[in-house]
């Protein structure tokens, strides 16, 4: 097991230097560059099919199920190279990620699906300690061992989500919309979450369309336009400037203010069957 | 009533032996998403390893080697076959398996020819009494075995790591792969157990009242696809339920094939296939099948 508790050490984090992905003929990341210092919590901002899950992806090493590879670039994690390992050498370096989605497994209790968690990791002790933090973190999961995911509510799911992958005692978690489709409450608890998470030692990498929570929990933040980073910078300057304010923070011009609005209602039906 | 109850034992024991070959239908499906079409041929590979070995190293070692033998064939397919074709879609692959398995069958009715191999098996033609009911040693051993291995096999898939690894990388493959699950592991590993239950499959399909292995001991195998289909390809308890059905219909139907003359001869071999006709109509995904358990 990799240690979490590295102090901040320059470079140890994670590392993403010009990295270019392609699905095919289609350029999904071209030319992006992020650092997550060991430690801190960064976010990547932007819409649907900027590349978001791209980079994620490319970092775990599942872009293969996508059938999309790594055509130029470099990830690194603590100095050492991650672009051509498996998802399973990924995990076990100490980087999981938590999937877009929630993606638990449905037909598994949630007990099994925390086990499925540590299933990349070594030691009984080890798994022991992280299924008892993760359960501290989500005391609903306790009650809720021997229930299957799938009956799950929205919100639970993603607790299980999250916890299924600190169970892998990463010390980088990577996030993917992990408020995508909550109801506001649910989304500041996970918010809270992973805010506790980052304070125990765990860096974390958090990928949003929700750029206001995504801000006020981030250091640093990128954001991504189709494919290319087109700003970054230090969280708070960044939720200060007036573009990111206009496209992200719901300060909009009338012209996108009707393209949010056609998203809106539908997600907010599912919500209120899923919270009921 | 005493034929009833021998019929229904005899069908009883060789639905046993076919679960265990649907169990291996239905774990290569889980891990690899391939109906195995080549699963006669592993079959047919393990129990002629016995066949062969058996006068030099004696039984007990011979089935060892032949549960051994055919769970690495299961292995080498998947290696290489199965592995090396990744993109080609699942329906592709199945039409791969069936030309694996004409190779594989080819060699081994090469080498088995028209002889009838002696399993060399212990129980021979013994039969056991137990009050009126007369059943053939081996139907009950193969009962008991068959029922060990199963139960061995579904605690394990419940309980241990392994079976963990199993059902996510079924459920959701990209994401076990997230979790650290190594896939192309969890792949080999279900088809070498495939394998080895073939094998044990293979011994009881060949020994007494069977005269021995011949070359089309592999069709047989064949009976345990309807077994898969009818309990759901996709569920282990599916395979059991549906292997049961199967070699009860059977059984019963070659039983009483006096009594329904009109249907003439032949009927039991058929009988499988027109249950899982039926079920299907009923219950497109199988007995156990696959119903999503989510709420939306």
């Amino acid at each position: 097991m990799i240690n979490a508790d590295d102090p901040l050490v320059p470079g140890s984090g994670l590392r993403i230097r010009n990295l270019r992905v392609g699905y095919g003929p289609v350029q999904a990341l071209r030319g992006v560059s992020l650092e997550a210092p060991s430690g801190s919590v960064v976010a990547v901002l932007g819409a649907n099919g900027a590349g978001k899950s791209t980079l994620l992806r490319a970092v775990s090493g599942t872009l293969r199920f996508h059938r999309g590879a790594v055509t130029a670039g470099e990830i690194e994690y603590a100095g050492r190279p991650l672009s051509r390992l498996s998802a399973a050498a990924v995990v076990a370096r100490g980087v999981t990620q938590v999937p877009e989605g929630r993606r638990v497994f449905t037909r598994m209790t949630v007990a099994e699906n925390l086990r499925a968690g540590a299933l990349g990791g070594r030691g009984r002790k080890e798994t022991a300690a992280a299924r008892r933090r993760v359960l501290e973190l989500f005391p609903v999961l306790a009650e809720r061992a021997g229930q299957r995911a799938g009956l799950l509510s929205g919100g639970e799911q993603q607790m299980l989500a999250i916890g299924r992958a600190l169970m892998a005692r990463p010390s980088v978690l990577l996030l993917d919309e992990p408020t995508l489709g909550l109801a506001p409450l649910m989304a500041a608890r996970i918010a809270d979450t992973v805010r506790e998470i980052n304070a125990q030692g765990t860096t974390v990498l958090l990928v949003e369309q929700n750029a206001a929570m995504a801000l006020s929990l981030a250091s640093h933040a990128y954001v991504l336009e189709v494919g290319e980073v087109v700003m970054s910078g230090p969280a708070d300057e960044l939720a200060a400037s007036d573009e990111v304010r206009r496209r992200y923070l719901g300060e909009i011009d009338p012209a996108e203010d009707t393209d949010e609005a056609t998203g809106a209602p539908a997600d907010r039906t599912v919500l209120t069957r899923w919270s009921a | 009533m005493t034929t009833f109850a021998e019929l229904l034992l005899n069908g009883i024991s060789m639905g046993a032996v076919y679960a265990l070959i649907a169990l291996g239908f239905v774990i290569i499906f889980k891990a690899s998403e391939v109906v195995n079409f080549a699963h006669a041929s592993l079959l047919l590979a393990g129990g002629f390893l016995v066949a062969e070995l058996h006068p030099s190293i004696g039984f007990w070692p011979a089935l060892l080697a032949g549960v051994a033998g055919a769970a690495l064939l299961g292995c080498l397919v998947e290696f290489l076959v199965i592995r090396r074709s990744k993109a080609a879609s699942h329906s592709v692959l199945a039409i791969v398996t069936i030309g694996v398995d004409i190779i594989l069958v080819t060699e081994l009715t090469r080498q088995i020819g028209t002889d009838v191999m002696a399993m060399g098996d212990p129980w021979r033609d013994k039969v056991l009494h137990l009050g009126p009911v007369s059943i053939a040693q081996t139907r009950v051993v193969a009962l008991l075995i068959a029922g060990v291995l199963i139960t061995a096999f579904l605690l394990a898939f419940k309980y241990t790591g392994w079976g963990v690894a199993m059902r996510a990388s079924a459920e959701d493959g990209e994401t076990a792969a997230l979790m650290g699950v190594r896939l192309g592991r969890v792949s080999l590993g279900a088809w070498a157990v495939a394998g080895a239950l073939a094998a044990v499959a293979a011994l009881f399909l060949a020994v007494f009242p069977t005269p021995g292995l011949d070359r089309t001991t592999g069709v047989i195998a064949l009976k345990a696809f309807p077994a898969a289909i009818l309990g759901g390809l996709d569920s282990t308890t599916g395979a059991l339920a549906g292997g049961l059905i199967v070699g009860v219909t059977e059984a019963l139907m070659t039983g009483y094939q006096s009594e329904m003359a009109f249907l003439g001869r032949g009927i039991g071999d058929v009988a499988p296939y027109l249950v899982m006709i039926i079920i299907l109509l009923v219950r497109p995904a199988g007995l156990l099948g696959t119903r999503e358990l989510t709420r939306v």
